[in-house]
C-alpha cells in the first residue's frame, strides 16, 4: 500500500532536479504563508466577497494584472535559466529535456499568460472609464473570462511541478506534440491550460466590443472615441475571429491524443501540416491582439504628454482597423518553408509587406504628435518614446523576413528569435508598461516613485538591446533557436555572453520595478485630483481615483474628441458644467458562480489531463449545472440610491 | 446603465406568412441538389456548383425570412459582424485548401 | 417626481441590458461561426485520407440523413412559430411550438446518435481514418450544439411556465431562436459538404 502510494508519488511529481524541488518547496511554503496571514487578519471573508466573487471591472482589472505580473516573474526566470545556458558552449546547467520544457513554458507564458491578462487587465480598468459607462456590457461574464484565464493559468503551471511540463515548443507542433512523441502528461496541461484560457479571451472579446459599440456616454461618437478604446476595439475584432481558430485547432489535437484520431498524426491519414497552416490562423492575428492596444496607448501617452491632440486621428483608426481585419491574410509568413507552392509563398509575402503600411502611418502619426509639443520626460512618456525606434527595428526585421526566398534562410534561426522578441518586447512590453505606469494613479491613486521607474526605464532599454541586438548576428551566423548545446568551434560564444548580460540586465530592470511599487505603496502621496499627471485629455481624468463602484456620478455629455481637456479649459474661463440631477445607479450584483464554474473548468481540465475520467466528469457536470443555475436566477442586479452615491461622493471629493 | 446608439426594434419578428415562404423555399432548395446528385445529372463539377449555390441561397433564406437581418435598425452592427465572419470563414476554408494543395498526404 | 424618473429609468436600463444581450449573442454566433469553418476546413483537406478505411460513398445511406434535414429544417420553421406566438403574447402558443421543435430536435439527435452507432459496428470509428476523424467531429461538433440547444430549450419552457412573457423570458426565447436557425444553416453546410459532396 505504501510502496504502491510512494511509487504514485514519484511519477505523480516531479522529481530529481534541484532546481524543480526548489521550486516545490517555495511554492509550498508560500500556499501556507498565504493561508496563515489570511486566517490570522482574518481576511477570507473579505477576500471573497471584494475580490473572488467580485463583477466590478476595475477589481477584475486588478487581479488580472497582478496575475500577469507574477506570470512575468516565471517567464523571465524561463529566459534567465535559458540565457545561462546558452552563455558558454557545451555548458550542462540545464539538460536538452529541461531545456525544452523550458523554452516551451517561457513561450505559452509569456504570450498567453502574460501579455494577454495584462492586456485584459488594462481594457477592465480604463476602457468603461475611457467611454463614460458604468460597467462592461456583461459584468458576470467578464468575472468568468477572468476566473476562466485564471485556473488556465494555474492548471498550465502546474505541470511544472505535477506531472511534467510540455516540451513540445509554444505552439506544439505535430507529430511532436502527438502521443506517438510525446507520450507525458505534459502536452496534455498545455491543451487544456490554453484551452480554459482561451474560452475566457473570446467572452472577454466579445464584451468589449459590445461595451464599445453600445454603451458609449451621450454625445460620443464613435469618431470622438478616445484612441485606447478604438485600439481595443480594434483588437477584439481580431479576438472574435481568431480564438476560435485555436479552440478547435488544440481540440482537434486533443482528440488525436485522447481518442486515437488521426488529424495531425503520421500515420492513419492524418496531416501534420494541417495543424501548422490552422494554429498560425490564430497565432498571427494573435500577435496583432496583442500590439494594437499598445498602439492605442501610446496614442494617449504621447498626445498627454506633448499636451496636443494626436495627430491623424482618422487616418489611426484605419490604420488599427485594417490592420485587425488583414491579420487574417497574412498567416502563411510563418511556415514559408513548409512547401506550398510559390503561389501561396509569393502572396502571402505581399500581404505582410503590406501590412506593415498602415504600422508606418502610426509611427508617424506619433512623431508628429510630439512635434513642437511641450514634451514631458514622464516615465510613462519614455517607455513611448523607446517604443518607436525599438518597434521601427523589429518591424524592418519582419520585413526582411517576409521576403519568403530570404526566409529559406532566415527561418528557425536567432534573426527570428531577435525579430519576435524586438516587437513583441519593443512593442507589446514597452506599451504595456506605458500603459501601467500612465493609469496607475487611476486604478489605486497614487502614482508610482518615478525615479526607481526610470532606473528600471534604463535597466530594461540598455538590457533589452544588449540582449536581442547580438541575436540578429547569431542568426546570420547559423544559430538556429531551440538548441541547448554548441561547440566551441562554432564562434557563437562571444555574441551569446553579450547577449545573457542583456537578460540579466532586464532582470535588474524587473526587481528595480518590484521595488519600485513596493516604495510607492509605502511613501505614496495621495493623488486627490483624479487627474493625476495634470495632462489627462479623456474621460477617465475627470471621475476621482480610484473610481468609485459606479465610476460616474453622472454620465457627462462627452461629444468632442479630448472632452476632459476641453472641460478643463472651459472650468479655467469660468464655464462650470450643467449640474445633472443624480439618479439611482443600476448595477450588477455580485456573483460565486464565476468561480466555481471555472474551478470546475480546471477539475474537468485536470481529469483529462491524467485520463481519469472519474475527476473529468464530475468537472464537467459541475460546469453545467453552474449554467443551469445561472440560467434560473433573475434577481441579478441592484440600485444604489441617490443618498448613498452623494455620501460617497462628497467622501471622495471632500478629501480635496 | 447603458447608452445607446440604437432604440428598440419593435418591427423584429416577422409575419407567418414570411415564415412559410421561408420554409417552403428552404425545403425546394433541399430538394434540388439531392435530386441532382441522386440522379447523377450533371457533371461533377456542374452539381458541385449547383448544391453549393442551393446551401448558400438556402442560408440566405434563413437569414432573411427566420433571422430577420433585414429588420436591423442603423448602424448595422450584425449585418457588419456577419460580412466580417463571412469574409474570415472564407478564407479558412479557401485558404486552407490553397495553402494544403501541394501538402496532402494522401492514403 | 424624482420616484418617477427613477422609475423610467429602471424599465429603460432593463430594456437596454436585454437588447445588449441579444447582440453579444449575435456575434457569439458569428465566432461560432468560425468554428464551425475551422471544422469545414479541416474535414476538406482531410476528406480524401482514408487510409484504408471506408469511404464517404460505402458509409453514408441517404435515407437516413435526407430525413434528418428535413426535420432539421422543420424544427427551424416551428422554433420560428413560436417567437411568432411570443410576439402576440401567446404564452401557449410560445411553449406549444417550442416543446415541438423540442421533439423534433431530440428526434434528429436520435438518428444521428443511431447512425454514428451504426458506423461504429461496421468498424468505421474516429480512429480509423483522418477522414473519420474530421467527419465524426464535425458532424458530431453540430449534433452537440442541438444536444446543448435541447437542454437550454428545456430549461427555458420551464422558466415560461413559471415567469410568462416578460422582457428578460422574451430575449432568452429570441437568442434560442437565433440559435436555433443558425444549428439549421450549419446543417445545411453539413450536408451539402459532406454527405451531399461524399456520395456525388
Amino acid at each position: 500500500m505504501l510502496d504502491n502510494l510512494k511509487e504514485f508519488a514519484s511519477e505523480f511529481f516531479v522529481t530529481g532536479d534541484p532546481l524543480i524541488l526548489g521550486a516545490q518547496v517555495s511554492i509550498a511554503l508560500t500556499m501556507i504563508a498565504i493561508v496563515i496571514v489570511l486566517t490570522y487578519f482574518k481576511k477570507w471573508r473579505w477576500l471573497w466577497t471584494e475580490w473572488l466573487t467580485t463583477v466590478d471591472h476595475k477589481k477584475i482589472g486588478i487581479m488580472y494584472i497582478i496575475a500577469s505580473l507574477l506570470m512575468l516573474f516565471r517567464g523571465g526566470v524561463d529566459a534567465l535559466l535559458m540565457r545561462t545556458q546558452l552563455a558558454m558552449p557545451e555548458l550542462n546547467f540545464l539538460e536538452a529535456e529541461h531545456y525544452n520544457q523550458i523554452f516551451t513554458t517561457h513561450g505559452v507564458i509569456m504570450i498567453l499568460f502574460m501579455a494577454m491578462p495584462l492586456m485584459f487587465g488594462l481594457f477592465n480598468i480604463i476602457v468603461p472609464l475611457q467611454i463614460g459607462a458604468r460597467d462592461v456590457a456583461y459584468p458576470f461574464l467578464n468575472s468568468m473570462s477572468f476566473w476562466l484565464f485564471f485556473w488556465g493559468a494555474m492548471l498550465f503551471n502546474m505541470s511544472f511541478v505535477i506531472g511534467g511540463s510540455p516540451d513540445a515548443g509554444w505552439l506544439a507542433y505535430p507529430p511532436l506534440s502527438e502521443l506517438s512523441h510525446s507520450p507525458g502528461v505534459g502536452q496534455n496541461f498545455y491543451i487544456w491550460g490554453i484551452q480554459i484560457s482561451g474560452i475566457g479571451s473570446l467572452a472577454t472579446g466579445i464584451n468589449f466590443i459590445v461595451t464599445i459599440l453600445k454603451m458609449r456616454a451621450p454625445g460620443m461618437r464613435l469618431m470622438k472615441m478616445p484612441m485606447f478604446s478604438w485600439s481595443v476595439l480594434s483588437s477584439c475584432i481580431s479576438i472574435i475571429f481568431a480564438f476560435p481558430i485555436l479552440t478547435v485547432t488544440l481540440f482537434l489535437l486533443f482528440l488525436d491524443r485522447f481518442l486515437g484520431a488521426h488529424f495531425f498524426t503520421l500515420d492513419g491519414g492524418g496531416n501534420p501540416m494541417m495543424y501548422i497552416n490552422l494554429i498560425w490562423m490564430w497565432g498571427h492575428p494573435e500577435v496583432y491582439i496583442v500590439v494594437l492596444p499598445a498602439f492605442g496607448i501610446f496614442s494617449e501617452v504621447v498626445a498627454a504628454f506633448s499636451r496636443k491632440k494626436l495627430f491623424g486621428y482618422a487616418s489611426m483608426v484605419f490604420a488599427m482597423i485594417a490592420i485587425s481585419v488583414a491579420a487574417f491574410f497574412t498567416w502563411a509568413h510563418h511556415f514559408f518553408t513548409m512547401g506550398s507552392g510559390a503561389n501561396v509563398n509569393a502572396f502571402f509575402a505581399v500581404t505582410t509587406m503590406i501590412i506593415a503600411i498602415p504600422t508606418g502611418v502610426k509611427v508617424f502619426n506619433w512623431l508628429f504628435t510630439m512635434f513642437r509639443g511641450k514634451i514631458q520626460f514622464t516615465t510613462p512618456m519614455m517607455w513611448a518614446i523607446a517604443f518607436i525606434p525599438c518597434f521601427v527595428v523589429g518591424g524592418m526585421t519582419g520585413v526582411l523576413l517576409s521576403v519568403a526566398p530570404a526566409d529559406f534562410q532566415f527561418h528557425n534561426s536567432y534573426f527570428l528569435i531577435a525579430h519576435f522578441h524586438q516587437v513583441l518586447i519593443g512593442g507589446v512590453v514597452f506599451g504595456y508598461f506605458a500603459g501601467l505606469y500612465y493609469w496607475w494613479p487611476k486604478m489605486f491613486g497614487f502614482k508610482l516613485n518615478e525615479h526607481l521607474g526610470k532606473w528600471a526605464f534604463w535597466f530594461w532599454n540598455i538590457g533589452f538591446y544588449v540582449c536581442f541586438m547580438p541575436q540578429y548576428l547569431l542568426g546570420l551566423m547559423g544559430m538556429t533557436r531551440r538548441i541547448n548545446v554548441y561547440d566551441f568551434d562554432m564562434g557563437w560564444q562571444p555574441l551569446n555572453v553579450v547577449s545573457t548580460i542583456g537578460a540579466f540586465l532586464m532582470g535588474i530592470a524587473f526587481l528595480f520595478q518590484v521595488w519600485q511599487i513596493a516604495h510607492s505603496i509605502k511613501f505614496h502621496k495621495k493623488d486627490t485630483t483624479g487627474d493625476s499627471w495634470g495632462v489627462g485629455r479623456t474621460l477617465e481624468w475627470s471621475i476621482p481615483s480610484p473610481a468609485p463602484v459606479y465610476n460616474f456620478a453622472t454620465i457627462p455629455v462627452a461629444d468632442e474628441r479630448d472632452w476632459w481637456w476641453e472641460e478643463k479649459e472651459r472650468r479655467e474661463q469660468g464655464i462650470q458644467p450643467k449640474a445633472i440631477p443624480l439618479e439611482p445607479i443600476h448595477m450588477p450584483k455580485n456573483s460565486a458562480i464565476p468561480f466555481i464554474k471555472s474551478l470546475c473548468w480546471f477539475t474537468a481540465g485536470f481529469g483529462f489531463v491524467f485520463n481519469w475520467l472519474w475527476i473529468a466528469i464530475p468537472g464537467l457536470i459541475g460546469v453545467a449545472i453552474c449554467m443551469l443555475v445561472r440560467s434560473f436566477q433573475y434577481d441579478t442586479d441592484y440600485y444604489i440610491q441617490v443618498d448613498e452615491i452623494k455620501r460617497t461622493e462628497a467622501a471622495l471629493r471632500g478629501a480635496n | 446603465m447603458a447608452n445607446h446608439d440604437t432604440g428598440a426594434h419593435k418591427s423584429h419578428g416577422g409575419s407567418f406568412k414570411s415564415y412559410l415562404i421561408g420554409f417552403l423555399l428552404s425545403i425546394v432548395l433541399t430538394i434540388i441538389p439531392l435530386v441532382v446528385v441522386l440522379n447523377d445529372m450533371m457533371s461533377r463539377n456542374a452539381t458541385l456548383i449547383v448544391i453549393l449555390a442551393m446551401a448558400v441561397l438556402q442560408f440566405l433564406v434563413q437569414l432573411f425570412f427566420f433571422m430577420h437581418i433585414r429588420d436591423e435598425e442603423k448602424p448595422r452592427y450584425n449585418l457588419m459582424t456577419l460580412i466580417l465572419a463571412v469574409v474570415i470563414l472564407l478564407t479558412i476554408v479557401a485558404g486552407s485548401i490553397w495553402i494544403m494543395t501541394y501538402n496532402m498526404t494522401a492514403g | 417626481m424624482a420616484h418617477a424618473a427613477s422609475h423610467h429609468d429602471h424599465d429603460h436600463g432593463h430594456h437596454d441590458q436585454e437588447e445588449l444581450k441579444t447582440f453579444g449573442f449575435w456575434i457569439f454566433l458569428m465566432t461560432d461561426c468560425i468554428l464551425f469553418a475551422t471544422l469545414f476546413a479541416t474535414f476538406v483537406v482531410l476528406r480524401l485520407n482514408t487510409s484504408g478505411g471506408p469511404t464517404a460513398e460505402e458509409l453514408f445511406s441517404m435515407p437516413g440523413i435526407i430525413a434528418e434535414t428535413f426535420i432539421l429544417l422543420t424544427s427551424s420553421f416551428t422554433s420560428g412559430l413560436a417567437v411568432l406566438s411570443m410576439q402576440k403574447g401567446d404564452k401557449k402558443g410560445l411553449i406549444g411550438w417550442l416543446i415541438v421543435t423540442l421533439a423534433l430536435g431530440i428526434a434528429f439527435v436520435t438518428m444521428e446518435i443511431t447512425e454514428f452507432v451504426h458506423m461504429v459496428h461496421e468498424g468505421a470509428t474516429i480512429s480509423t481514418s483522418g477522414f473519420l476523424s474530421s467527419f465524426f467531429t464535425l458532424v458530431g461538433a453540430h449534433g452537440l450544439h442541438v444536444s446543448i440547444g435541447i437542454v437550454w430549450m428545456i430549461a427555458l419552457v420551464l422558466q415560461l411556465a413559471r415567469r410568462g412573457i416578460t422582457s428578460v423570458t422574451k430575449r432568452k426565447v429570441t437568442i434560442i431562436s437565433l440559435y436555433w436557425h443558425f444549428l439549421d444553416v450549419v446543417w445545411i453546410f453539413v450536408f451539402t459538404v459532406v454527405y451531399l459532396m461524399g456520395v456525388m
